[in-house]
């Protein structure tokens, strides 16, 4: 059955599909989004609520939200296992996901979006956000042991914009989270995560122009 | 599965520790029930959710599960006994955690803000949100049913559990508001399915009487009022 992604190249989220994917082994068509000139249909009537990339099509059925699509990857291929093998495990899981999907975009977007004061602020939380996470890997090489998976995945997308944070928030993620910074290293030592990531440097001139457009510089 | 392995930490009021109730209930596992007190957090609670602090917390041996999704999820893969909570297609499944989080990000929320206000046009504007919203949940049902009694096909479900939990909160509301929000003839199905599933027996031992809500509800205000 063909399996297709709305994708758009500066998507943190859209990037967590593209790991999974890779991760199983799946070929895909991508189809690039220009979301700076206008949303397409097939977008539009894929996902009528919010309109939002990442969308995967398998056998043109959506599925939408990222996190949500990388539980279905990881249900419909099953080989390697992404969640752990037990419940609890799971659970656990699901829980930082869904706490790095509450918390790390929006916080991040606080500092590259913010002014004055509530620069300063957002990077405390996002700090305090890392340090949280940090927790939660303690010494383990990856979230779940020493396998990379599906907490990695649904994290280390996310790292393209940490670039981007570093410079509006003046800070280093190295300096205040090392371990997270160790972490971060050994995911992109993986080739499914190297090629799956945007250049950081492109997002920082993305959200550069981003800025322009919405008179913060 | 004894007791006092299974405990949930909750308010007997607060639909997200409703959820777990119902999911354990569905599972014919007993649990015991630590009821919170609003006002003050315990150090159970405390010590259980260290990173948010809220309930529903179900505590299973020496583990501790939060967020009341996350919470069913765990109950439909950890305990064997009862019927499927979770639907055996992947792609249904999916759907199912799409409308979870839609109910709970989008529409739910308003369900409260709505209640509390007393702004004639905000009021307005929620009303014709939340009914659009139901627009939409009534194609979900329909979509997900396939003709069956439930979101979850034939048994109570995932969706039933999340979306069902709700209802309580949203008569109450349709009271206080004065505004039939679940209008049978713009979402007929999911009025009927509604019946459906309040009429069952574990729904009905797990969810919070209206009239008892009404008094909450009526105490809370008075608080709020007495408090600005």
């Amino acid at each position: 059955m063909p399996v297709k992604v709305l994708d758009f190249w500066g998507s943190p989220f859209a990037a967590r599909v593209r790991v999974a994917l890779a991760e199983k082994g799946v070929s895909y068509e991508s189809k690039e989004e220009d979301l700076l000139v206008g949303k397409s249909d097939l977008l539009l009537q894929s996902n009528p609520i919010y309109g939002k990339v990442p969308v995967l099509l398998h056998d043109d059925k959506p599925v939408l939200e990222s996190s949500n699509i990388v539980y279905y990857i990881d249900e419909t291929w099953p080989n390697p296992q992404l969640l752990p093998a037990c419940s609890y495990g799971r659970s656990r899981a699901r829980f930082w996901t869904d706490f790095i999907d509450k918390k790390v975009y929006d916080v991040g977007r606080n500092i590259w979006m913010g002014k004055g004061d509530e620069v300063e602020a957002a990077k405390d939380e996002f700090i305090d956000v890392l340090k949280k996470l940090e927790g939660a890997l303690g010494d383990r090489e990856y979230y779940a042991g020493d396998q990379f998976g599906f907490l990695d995945i649904i994290f280390v997308s996310l790292s393209c914009w940490f670039p981007t944070y570093e410079k509006y928030g003046g800070f280093m993620v190295e300096e205040e989270t090392p371990t997270i910074a160790a972490w971060l290293k050994r995911c992109y030592s993986r080739e499914t995560v190297a090629k799956s990531m945007p250049d950081s440097q492109r997002v920082i001139e993305f959200v550069g122009m981003m800025r322009k457009m919405h008179g913060i510089e | 599965m004894a007791a006092s392995d299974v405990k949930v930490l909750g308010m007997w009021s607060c639909p997200y520790v409703n959820r777990a109730q119902l999911a354990l209930s569905i599972k014919s596992t007993e649990y015991e029930f630590i009821e919170e007190n609003t006002l003050q957090k315990s150090d159970k609670l405390l010590k259980y959710n260290p990173v948010h602090k809220k309930i529903p917390v179900l505590i299973h041996g020496d583990k501790s599960v939060c967020e009341s999704c996350i919470i069913v999820e765990y109950i439909a893969d950890a305990f064997a006994t009862g019927p499927r909570i979770l639907p055996s297609d992947a792609y249904d499944r999916a759907l199912a955690r799409f409308w979870t989080a839609y109910i709970d990000d989008k529409w739910y929320p308003l369900v409260k803000v709505l209640r509390q206000s007393d702004d004639e046009e905000e009021r307005k504007s929620l009303v014709q949100k939340l009914s659009e919203g139901l627009i939409l949940l009534e194609e979900a049902f329909i979509g997900c049913s396939k003709g069956m009694a439930y979101f979850g096909g034939d048994s109570i479900g995932y969706l039933d559990i999340i979306l069902g939990s709700c209802l309580a909160w949203l008569r109450v509301t349709e009271k206080v508001v004065g505004v039939e929000l679940m209008d049978p003839t713009k979402a007929p199905q999911l009025a009927k399915w509604a019946e459906r599933l309040c009429s069952d027996d574990r729904v009905k031992a797990v969810f919070p009487s209206i009239d008892r809500l009404m008094e909450l509800h009526e105490l809370i205000q008075a608080f709020l009022k007495s408090s600005k």
